[in-house]
């Protein structure tokens, strides 16, 4: 199924994660914040929040700043 | 020991210093322990998926540094918020320096919308660190709703123009009177702005780009370190106050020659 993760479209499996998706993008050694169709998760819900085909995320981490 | 103490949290470098614009993460590194900073701030940016990207935060010593992230490049109080919530979520802290910079090229804040974004971010448990002009009324107004810090600007970020009005930030400091830190951030280009701000009686100095592009960054780091120490000190000693007359620092009786002789000043 297609969602859209930082503005790109991506194929994922149907019944993912967001803990999947972020295994699958190689990120879960990452510090990342997730938003989830406009809502933040706690990095714990990373495991039980389910993906929907359309569903729209933004996954973000630090990076160099002043 | 001379620190100071945000929000029950006590540092004791005066120095807070900024992870862009480095040549590389191995010179951050170098410089950050070369400035002895405690905290050091990060922005919030998205995870880029067509190219990996090299973890800032594999450069930087959780153990030793406090993050501090920042909401640069939000235009609007709506996306500060959002950008301070993405930033907490992450797990580090509820701590977040806000910006609201309006997108017109200058870099300079948009105090109305600061002052919005800060009331929220106050209420929902953040402890806000508000980036600000100089204007002490913008400052009474993240005062009145909790900031844990009022962080006015010396002059626009990175242009490293210094504190062309130092008496501005008197002013605020004078206003805040120790009820909260007032660190000066932006504009800051030598050791020598750091010393003003912290001769005029601020509490710290975050500085980014007068490190990070400087010829040698780590040691421009550790001079920005002594300029902020030797301001300090001088504040803590009190500095004299300026005269229009001048005074001779030598004896002017005891003079060997003529008797006859004017005395002259100085020597």
């Amino acid at each position: 199924m297609k969602i859209t993760v930082n503005g790109k479209s991506l194929e994922v499996s149907a019944n993912s994660t967001v803990q999947q998706l972020v295994e699958q993008l190689d990120l879960g050694h990452e510090r990342i914040a997730v938003e989830h169709n406009q809502h933040i998760l706690e990095p714990g819900d990373f495991a039980t929040a389910t993906i929907e085909e359309g569903d729209t995320l933004e996954i973000v981490r630090f990076v160099g700043g002043g | 020991m001379d620190g100071f103490t945000i929000a029950g949290r006590t540092f004791t470098s005066r120095l807070m210093v900024g992870t862009g614009k480095y040549p590389s993460l191995p010179v951050m590194r170098d410089a950050l322990a070369a400035s002895g900073a405690e905290i050091v701030t990060v922005a919030v940016r998205r995870v880029n998926l067509e190219a990996r990207e090299e973890s800032l935060l594999a450069y930087i010593n959780l153990d030793k540094y406090f993050l501090l992230p920042n909401t640069a490049g939000c235009h609007t109080a709506d996306e500060a918020v959002r950008t301070a919530r993405l930033a907490r979520a992450a797990g580090l802290s509820n701590w977040v320096k806000l910006e609201v910079i309006p997108d017109d090229g200058t870099l300079l804040p948009d105090p109305v919308a600061t002052v919005e974004a800060a009331e929220i971010l106050v209420n929902e448990g953040f402890v806000v660190l508000p980036y600000t002009t100089d204007d002490h009324t913008v400052a009474r107004r993240l005062l009145d709703v909790g900031c844990a810090t009022i962080m006015p600007f010396g002059s626009a970020i990175g242009t490293g123009q210094g504190l062309p009005n130092p008496e501005r930030l008197r002013r605020i400091i004078e206003l805040v009177d120790g009820r909260v830190p007032v660190v000066i951030d932006a504009g800051i280009g030598a050791p020598s702005d750091a010393s003003l701000a912290m001769e005029l009686g601020a509490d710290a100095v975050l500085v980014n780009t007068a490190i990070a592009k400087a010829t040698n960054p780590v040691q421009m780091a550790r001079a920005m370190a002594l300029g902020v120490q030797a301001g300090r000190f001088s504040y803590l000693a009190g500095r004299i106050p300026r005269t229009e007359v001048a005074s001779p620092s030598s004896p002017e009786t005891g003079l060997i020659a003529k008797e006859s002789a004017p005395t002259t000043a100085k020597a």
